[in-house]
């Protein structure tokens, strides 16, 4: 027995007025969370293999703490404690895109780890026999091609950073899935509301992979 | 700020302090409670990870046969379907959209629900891992099989997934530790597991930090448990003459 289903209530209206806005936050969020995940990972992954225990020991500490706690579980404590650290209160969805930026630090740190040492050691040797500095050597000659070659790597996590924005859930931040859960409650059609997310989710999701498919490819030509 | 562990003792209705940290006469305090959610997170990560494995298994395993390529885009296809949708997104189908499609599921409880959409959700992860593990082998295995007259479902059985299940151990790893962390996402659907718990007893008590510390710790704990659990089997199960058979649990 199968239940038809009324999209009637289904309208752009509808769309602009519910979804657009949630969206934009995912979207944002997405892109904040990439960027900034990608810095500060990239720092964690020096860190990790700077040969230093001081520094070495805190970033793995924090990379390996972040990865065994659920991502619910880290976006409630900062909601938690971002007001205690601050002094006021924040909003949800600010406090969402700060937890994003420190969570996929430690997940970016580690493919970056694994991209630099993907390098060849020769390439560093080259730098150090033009005389250049630890840090020029980096930013010049390793860094660069660790990324070109982590690029796919880089972008699967983001489409799955994109998916895991849809968690901001738990602390009720305005994202697009909570579009499509006010918007399905409002009209009382939570039924067609939910199946739209999944289609909206799949087909941004299943878009985005394709490129990246094709860009591993044309990567994987010029290497 | 100061700490204040005994909100554990406290019962859960008259919020004192108990004498034991256990609650008597059918009382319960969050301690109890706490304990209670730990066997609902643990018992829809187990739920999942069997129907994961079992499914897993079946679809990588489809999606590498010879000359059966509708097969092979079936699998695919599911893999890309249950991959592209974000997890909780996949909870609220199961919950709100599956039982008012098919009104015989209408009776069926969220727990068994959520089990089902981690369970698909893991098992295209799964498959996937199996593919690559089959297809990592040596193309003279499968030969090999032929060879000695094998049929292909005898080829699967006794050389190729043998081989397969025990080089892909340490991925398996990590996905399991994964269905422990994804089973949180249960919270969206009122599953009474430890995410919920957190959620509940921080706003009951307001002593938030404690909860979520404790809750955090026996995220950890359980990961920590999985991990050891599944780096016996990988020592045990270790083919002999790779070079893998040096590595760590992941």
């Amino acid at each position: 027995m199968m239940l038809s289903l009324d999209w009637s209530f289904f309208s752009w209206d509808l769309f602009s007025n519910y979804v657009w806005k949630g969206l934009k936050y995912s979207l944002l969020l997405t892109l904040i969370a990439t960027v900034g995940g990608v810095f500060f990972g990239t720092l964690l992954a020096l860190m990790r293999l700077s040969g230093k225990k001081w520094l070495d020991l805190p970033a793995t500490i924090y990379v390996n703490g972040m990865r065994s706690i659920p991502l619910v579980m880290v976006i409630l404590w900062f909601f938690l404690l971002m007001p205690m650290i601050i002094g006021k209160p924040i909003g949800a969805e600010t406090s969402a895109i700060i937890t994003f930026v420190a969570f996929e630090a430690a997940y970016f740190s580690e493919i970056m780890r694994a991209g630099i040492q993907s390098i060849p050691r020769g390439q560093v040797f080259a730098g150090q026999a033009m005389g250049m500095t630890y840090s020029q050597n980096m930013r010049l000659v390793v860094l660069p091609q660790a990324f070109r070659n982590m690029l796919p790597v880089l972008l699967t996590q983001t489409i799955i950073l994109f998916q895991d924005t849809s968690l901001v859930y738990a602390i009720g931040a305005y994202d697009m899935l909570k579009g499509f859960d006010i918007a399905g409650k409002n009209f009382g059609r939570p039924v067609e509301s939910y199946l739209a997310a999944a289609i909206t989710y799949f087909v941004l999701c299943y878009a985005l992979s394709w490129f990246v498919k094709r860009l591993h490819k044309k990567i994987a030509i010029i290497r | 700020m100061s700490w204040d562990w005994q909100v554990f003792c406290q019962d859960t209705i008259t919020q004192e302090v108990g004498q034991s940290c256990f609650g008597k006469n059918g009382d319960i305090t969050y301690l109890d409670w706490m304990l209670s959610a730990w066997g609902w997170t643990v018992s829809v990560s187990l739920l999942s990870l069997l129907i994961a494995l079992i499914l897993g298994a079946i679809i990588g395993t489809l999606r590498t046969l010879p000359d059966r390529p509708w097969i092979v885009r079936l699998g695919n296809a599911w893999v890309e379907l249950f991959r592209n949708i974000p997890l909780l997104v996949q909870v609220f189908v199961w919950y709100h959209v599956i039982p008012a499609i098919f009104p015989a599921l209408k009776r069926v409880d969220g727990f068994v629900l959520v089990v089902f959409a981690i369970g698909l959700f893991t098992s295209a992860r799964i498959a996937e891992q199996v593919r690559s593990g089959i297809q990592a082998l040596p193309r003279g295995q499968r030969y090999a099989g032929m060879a000695v007259g094998f049929t292909t479902f005898q080829t699967y059985r006794y050389v190729l997934l043998p081989m397969a299940f025990r080089i892909i151990i340490p991925p398996l790893t990590s996905e399991t530790m994964n269905v422990f962390k994804n089973s949180s996402v249960a919270f969206a659907v009122s599953v009474a597991e430890l995410t919920m718990f957190a959620m509940q007893a921080q706003e009951e008590t307001a002593r938030g930090v404690e909860v979520y510390l404790a809750v955090t710790a026996l995220y950890v704990f359980s990961a920590f448990v999985v991990n050891r659990i599944m780096t016996f089997i990988e020592k045990r199960s270790r083919v002999p003459g790779l070079i893998a058979a040096s590595g760590g649990g992941h």
